[in-house]
């Protein structure tokens, strides 16, 4: 059963469900959500007397226990050690292409982003990244990136055990077919329906007449979001935290 | 034999067009020695970011002293964009080497370890890779069906951080931000400036030791408290959120760039 939750807590608890089985989460310093939908996987797998979930949060020193630098995390992602991460991007195609750099051409780009970050090295060895960009628009979500930071899908020859699982916006989840190199609709954000998805979207994509709501979180969950989580975010992303409901 | 000297000496000693490598903001960034180099005049540096830069990086861009930019990224964080850097690629005013961190980091080990490259994972069908000059595809010579890329080493001429702590002996204590550790290996010189200094070997202490850049990686040490204001110091202190407010105000346009730089230049 769906208690009422917000938009935010709708892809914090699906960002969780995403995470289903992971062991090490990685995410980026300025990514809140992301951080919150893992805390949250590490929460309900204690309850539930599943496996403990790590969760490193780069640029912390709290909340990461690298010792070699911030080119430990890269190390170890290379090594299998890092289960899920996720990327955002200014444009992203319907081949899973990333986009971080800018976009109008290059190198002088009209719009320049700050840059491809690890994208180009974590898209190949990440077993499960999670594309996360809460503005759902033909803007964002193109048919054709305007520059390649990160490739959805690679030649043979090269080594690749990594790249994207799923994309999570504000009003849908799409999951990625490794084999077609194609987006999947899973299920339409409440409030939206399959024809906005279709409008709101620049690439085309599977099952885009896709009759699933996404679930939201059920009381028990959702208590345990406004309490637990809420109060170990705060110690991290203090004015995130801050825009979350609160426990009655 | 490590230097001991003032700041405005330390800065003195860097020229323009030299490449230089610099840490990300809150990691060993300096940006008060930056002040001092715009104010100087500098020109023409190839700056290295290792592997990202903020606003120090940012303030150099405005100041016109880059050439060249070989980085992973630049963003002043929560603040938003890096305006004279989105400006400066906009005006095709500074040659770009748009790079990946553990690509930066592999070239940096290659200088450390004084090899020409380092093969790297990934990276193989970006536009990354397409446009940078000193990488390379080639063919793994232990499995001839591997196709991967090697990055070639890159040396900076003079790496330029703020550290929380020096000895007298010229000894650097970084602590576990060792990615700035690499870099100073990978540097022919590296010039430190530090809040404190202390009379004892930094070395002495087994339980700090591993932190420790020897003195032999550390040209000079200038002692300059409050430096990394106001992008923070790991550690020590934190970014003054609402002074990278006002300067990614103030420099949207290159006269607010003049007006921030020209005006106050510390937090005391």
């Amino acid at each position: 059963m769906t208690t009422e939750c917000t938009n935010r807590e709708l892809l914090i608890y699906t960002i969780s469900r995403l995470l289903d089985g992971v062991e090490h989460v990685a995410v980026g310093m300025s990514s809140p959500m992301p951080a919150a939908g893992a805390m949250l996987l590490r929460a309900l797998n204690k309850k539930q007397g599943l496996g403990d979930v790590q969760v490193s949060i780069l640029g912390s020193v709290r909340h990461n226990s690298f010792t070699s630098g911030s080119e430990e995390l890269f190390d170890c992602a290379a090594q299998g050690r890092i289960g899920a991460f996720f990327l955002g991007g200014g444009q992203i195609d319907g081949k899973g292409n990333v986009n971080l750099v800018g976009a109008g051409g290059y190198p002088n780009s009209p719009v320049r982003w700050p840059g491809s970050y690890g994208s180009a090295y974590l898209y190949f060895l990440v077993p499960r990244v999670i594309l996360f960009r809460e503005e759902h628009s033909p803007r964002v979500l193109v048919d054709q990136v305007d520059f390649i930071s990160a490739p959805g899908a690679t030649e043979d020859g090269v080594y690749r055990r990594g790249g994207p699982h799923a994309l999570l916006t504000n009003a849908a989840m799409f999951s990625f077919q490794r084999d077609t190199g194609r987006f999947r609709l899973e299920s339409v954000h409440p409030g939206r329906s399959a024809a906005d998805i279709r409008e709101m979207t620049g690439f085309s994509f599977d099952n885009d007449r896709c009759e699933v709501e996404t679930p939201g979180p059920d009381a028990e969950i959702l208590a345990l979001m406004r309490g637990q989580i809420r109060s170990e975010l705060a110690e991290t992303y203090p004015q995130f935290a801050a825009s979350l409901p609160e426990a009655a | 034999m490590t230097e001991f000297v003032s700041p405005e000496a330390m800065a003195d000693m860097i020229p323009s067009g030299v490449k230089l490598g610099l840490a990300p903001d809150g990691s060993g960034s300096c940006p008060a020695m930056i002040r001092f180099l715009i104010e100087r005049g500098i020109r023409d540096l190839h700056v290295v970011c290792a592997p990202i830069g903020g606003m120090q990086v940012d303030m150099l861009i405005g100041a016109g002293a880059v050439s060249v930019l070989e980085t992973s990224a630049v963003s002043l964080g929560e603040a938003g964009g890096a305006p004279c850097f989105g400006r400066a690629i906009r005006n095709g005013e500074i040659r770009m080497l748009d790079a990946t961190c553990p690509a930066v980091f592999a070239g940096l080990s290659a200088a450390e370890k004084g090899v020409p490259f380092m093969p790297i994972r990934g990276i193989i069908g970006s536009d990354v890779l397409k446009n940078h000059p000193n990488w390379k595809v080639t063919t793994n010579p232990f499995d001839e069906s591997e196709k991967i890329v090697v990055v070639s080493a890159i040396q900076p001429d003079i790496t330029l951080i703020h550290a929380p702590e020096a000895d007298r002996f010229g000894n650097v204590r970084l602590g576990r931000r060792r990615e700035v550790m690499l870099l100073a290996h990978a540097s022919k010189k590296t010039f430190v400036t530090v809040e404190r200094i202390s009379e004892t070997s930094l070395l002495d202490d087994e339980k700090l030791a591993a932190g420790v850049l020897p003195a032999m990686y550390v040209s000079a040490v200038a002692e300059y408290k409050g430096a990394a204001w106001p992008t923070g110091l790991y550690a020590e202190y934190e970014v003054d959120a609402g002074e990278v407010e006002n300067y990614a105000r103030a420099a949207r346009t290159p006269e607010g760039f003049l007006a921030y730089i020209t005006g106050t230049r510390s937090a005391a």
